[in-house]
């Protein structure tokens, strides 16, 4: 728009009016005498870096307190206890094996029933599912990710385990019996309980996070698929998932991160046995299950020791989870909301 | 190549292969709301089938007597969650202006990191953390203890929260208060924060909400007690760890407690989640400086 | 009371990128100066010196000397009390959204520390009749947020702002650009009455304006100040042959 169109009267400067002229009031700078807060300024900025560093040494922190804590156990047994099966507090003997193993197996396979479904969701939720449909859908199952743990094991416990063993290990023992991992005594508690919870609670990281990267695949992407006349679907191969590989590796490490360090509703209904055995109905255990059952009860000093080392084990393994993941969320949605400057 | 020949190009395969995916992931969104739907209908069922006044205004009865109830639970929960928050909220608000107002740099790059990063540290090793920094030292449980462990979860989130919230508000805004010769610290607070307030405040209720439920980090921490405590330097129940005990007894009463105290849980984070939105729209909080 | 401005050598840089060469300014008091040239001549940068708004961005940089008044502003003088004495309006009209129009007005006092209330409620009422806003705002100066306002309203809600904390000098840079004829036409008339108290430079592309509202105006090109001169000398007989391409429309 143009203001030159604007014929305007004062052209040239007539006086202007003697009304406006009284309001306009001189008066002395109200604030002349008032600190100019370089001071101040400098003090904040301290006070954040402060904040800032802060959270670098909680993070420092928690390995200086997992370091030291696990020192005893780590003289004792060295790289044995890793690969140890007898975990015996009454006579101080400690090997981590079969919590690691528990962890792995019930980790991956929450996984092995997460992932399509997660992927799945966020497939119909971004590319497939009418418009209104899209807010309610995504926020009934991020309302997943708001459950605390504790219920989730509640409800496992009452309702997910006589499923299991009334309707669902019965048939699987007929069916798949013969593989050998769905046999047993189906006690409904077990491995296979475990992977299920886990796999509930991961679906919503992995799939809000899928979503994310789905959105950000450039839509010329899916433009040029349909261009060339492939089907929806075709298109979302093609187009879409295609593009998206990096981010949902990401999506679904971050989910194996969670499950990884995931304690309570695991602890419910795992069994809590130290043992490896090839049938999915089988009891297990956790890392994060012995820590939970265990902590508040060790009383010798190599007991706790050998605690906290599984608890440093546990953290170093998600830690590197996590930041593998990070790197390659970040390597597809890249960066933040730049800021912009006048 | 006109359109209408292009569809009839189209095979019959591929058109079924596309109905049969669209089908898949219809049927992948009512598998994945099934369990949530069957956990909130069973929590409803169960829950209020089993609260009562005594339920919310008693402390537990030893085993075999029937009656009694969570008071202590609920009431140590809010103690251990405030201790929390007054700890872990002013830190991950000063990191989040840090990373948002001077972060531009390698070191707020690292904080970036290890923020996200912490993000994923399980709950459980945190409570160990939490453990040796002050129950060995003070050598016995406490809210206290229980409190850091939750703040040191908090702290990531907000900080992460806050800073997207700040870089969210124009620069213009900075640049107009600077204009009127405000220092630059209080145009922060008082400009941009406040701006940017109900953003922050949706974060802080996030780190608040998942942390509201934890129950990992609290087993070693705070510990449990049977009893009313208001002490923050004694052993405190929480109504998550209550939750737990009861869940793995063998009593029919402590299970029916335990799904109360679930029912309470869940309608304790909600409402607390709520009341402060509603607080931000309403504007009670707008002023906070 | 308004004061003269004096610059000196001013070069001022982006980064590695030098946006102003050695620019030299007497800006008389109490009249308003137009600066025009084509768009990324400088004019912004050039206004943001003089309030040391341009250091604030990362990696700008000024040398030179800038003499406010009685204050050499690069040299023992705090920026943010400069500020308070040079006020600035921007292109875009930035009022704070979290704030009712009378915190947006009393914003400079408030967050400065200054608390007299009695004081604060007149200085609001001068300012917003001063721009020329209290008539339609003095019913809703609580109830309503400064961002509920209409574009021209606001851009005078923000010169009240700027004139609340009674600076010496007032700094635009191109405060119509975002406005309508109309609140243009108001703005222009406000600017017209205002320079009897205080010195404006405002910076405008809009040459009919700069006649319009400016007694001297200076021609930038390229990060140079090309020509600088009584406005109707730059509009009816520049020296320069650039100003007078510039001025007669056959560029920019
Ligand atoms: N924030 C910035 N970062 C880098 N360069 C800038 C920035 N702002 C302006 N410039 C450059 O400085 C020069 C002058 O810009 P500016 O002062 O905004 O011009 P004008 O206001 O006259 O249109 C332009 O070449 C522009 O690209
Ligand atoms: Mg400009």
């Amino acid at each position: 728009m143009s203001n030159q169109a604007v014929p305007h009267p004062s052209f040239g400067g007539p006086e202007p009016d003697s009304v406006a002229r009284e309001q306009v009031k001189t008066a002395a700078n109200p604030l002349l005498g008032f600190s100019g807060g370089e001071g101040a300024d400098t003090a904040f900025r301290f006070a954040m870096l402060a904040c800032a560093v802060g959270v670098v040494a909680l993070l420092g922190l928690i390995v200086y307190q997992l370091v030291t804590g696990s020192q005893l156990s780590w003289h004792t047994f060295g790289w044995k206890f890793f690969g140890s099966s007898d975990w015996n507090p009454v006579e101080d003997q400690f090997g981590a094996f079969p919590f690691i193993y528990g962890t792995l197996v019930s980790s991956f396979l929450a996984l092995a029933i997460a992932v399509p479904l997660a992927v799945g969701v966020a497939v119909f939720i971004t590319e497939m599912c009418p418009g209104w449909l899209k807010g309610p859908l995504s926020f009934t199952t991020e309302l997943l990710a708001a459950i605390p743990s504790v219920i989730y094991g509640l409800w496992a416990i009452f309702v997910m385990v006589p499923l299991l063993r009334i309707w669902v290990q019965p048939f699987l023992a007929r069916t798949l019996g013969w593989t050998g991992f769905f046999s047993g005594p189906p006690y409904g508690i077990g491995m296979l309980a475990a992977g299920i919870i886990l796999a509930i609670m991961i679906i919503p990281i992995i799939s809000s996070i899928s979503r994310e990267v789905l959105t950000v695949v450039p839509q010329n992407q899916r433009e040029a698929a349909l261009a060339l006349g492939a089907t929806r679907w075709e298109m979302i191969r093609i187009g879409v998932l295609r593009n998206a590989r990096a981010g949902i590796v990401g999506a679904i490490i971050l989910g194996l991160g969670r499950a990884l360090g995931e304690t309570m509703a695991v602890t419910m209904v795992i069994g809590n046995r130290p043992e490896i055995a090839k049938s999915l109905f089988a009891p297990g255990y956790t890392m994060a299950s012995v820590l939970a059952n265990e902590f508040s009860e060790a009383t010798g000093d190599v007991y706790l020791s050998a605690l906290i080392e599984i608890g440093l084990a546990l953290f170093f393994v998600t830690i590197v989870v996590n930041a593998m993941a990070r790197l390659l969320v970040w390597s597809v949605t890249r960066g933040l909301p730049a800021r912009s400057n006048a | 190549m006109p359109n209408s020949v292009r569809v009839l190009q189209i095979s019959l395969r591929r058109r079924v292969m596309d109905r049969f995916m669209t089908a898949l992931a219809a049927l992948t969104v009512l598998l994945v709301l099934l369990p949530l739907g069957a956990i909130f209908a069973y929590l409803l069922y169960r829950g209020f089938g089993s609260i009562s006044w005594a339920f919310l205004t008693q402390i537990p009865k030893p085993v075999g007597e029937a009656g009694g109830g969570m008071a202590n639970g609920i009431v140590g929960t809010v103690l251990i969650l405030g201790i929390a928050s007054v700890m872990g909220v002013p830190l991950g608000i000063g990191a989040g202006i840090y990373l948002s107002e001077y972060g531009q740099n390698r070191f707020g790059d690292l904080v970036r990191f290890v923020a996200d990063v912490m993000n994923g540290v399980p709950s459980i090793v945190i409570g160990i953390v939490a453990y040796g920094l002050v129950v060995l030292r003070q050598k016995h449980f406490s809210a206290i203890a229980g409190g850091v462990a939750l703040a040191i979860m908090m702290v990531p989130t907000i900080t992460r929260t806050t800073e997207q919230m700040l870089l969210l508000v124009p620069h213009a805004l900075r640049e107009a208060a600077y204009g009127l010769g405000v220092p630059r610290w209080r145009t922060t607070l008082s400009i941009t924060l406040r701006t940017a307030t109900s953003g922050v405040v949706t974060g802080i209720m996030l780190a608040f909400a998942r942390v509201a439920g934890e129950t990992a980090p609290l087993l070693f921490t705070a510990f449990g007690n049977q009893f009313w405590n208001l002490h923050a330097n004694q052993p405190t129940a929480a109504l998550s760890l209550q939750i737990f005990n009861y869940a793995i007894s063998p009593f029919d009463e402590w299970h029916r407690q335990a799904w109360a105290g679930a029912l309470v849980l869940i309608v304790l984070i909600v409402a607390a989640v709520s009341a402060v939105r509603i607080a931000v729209s309403r504007g009670t909080l707008a002023g906070v400086r | 009371m308004g004061v003269e401005i004096k610059v000196e050598k001013i070069n001022a840089w982006y980064g590695k990128t030098q946006a102003l060469f050695d620019i030299d300014l007497d800006v008389l008091a109490n009249h308003a100066t137009a600066l025009i040239g084509p768009s990324g001549c400088g004019k912004s940068t050039f206004i943001r010196c003089l309030n040391r708004m341009h250091e604030t961005l990362p990696g700008a940089r000024v040398t030179g000397r800038v003499q406010i008044g009685d204050l050499d502003i690069y040299k023992g003088t705090s920026a943010t009390q400069l500020r308070r004495r040079v006020g600035m309006v921007f292109q875009k009209p930035n009022p704070f959204p979290s704030m009712s129009i009378y915190d947006n007005v009393a914003a400079g006092l408030k967050l400065n520390g200054f608390s007299n209330r009695k004081q604060t409620d007149e200085i609001v009422e001068t300012a917003l009749k001063s721009s020329a806003l209290w008539d339609e705002v003095k019913d809703s100066l609580h109830k309503q947020s400064g961002a509920s306002l209409s574009g021209g309203q606001q851009q005078r809600l923000c010169i009240a702002r700027a004139l609340a904390v009674q600076p010496e000098v007032l700094l635009m840079d191109e405060p119509c650009s975002a406005l309508d004829p109309i609140s243009t036409g108001k703005v222009e008339e406000l600017i017209f009455q205002l320079k009897s108290k205080y010195t404006i430079v405002i910076v405008t592309h809009n040459m009919q304006q700069a006649g319009r509202v400016a007694e001297f105006t200076g021609f930038f090109l390229l990060g140079r100040m090309i020509e600088f001169d009584k406005t109707e000398r730059i509009f009816t007989n520049p020296s320069d042959k650039r100003t007078e391409d510039y001025v007669t429309g056959r560029f920019g």
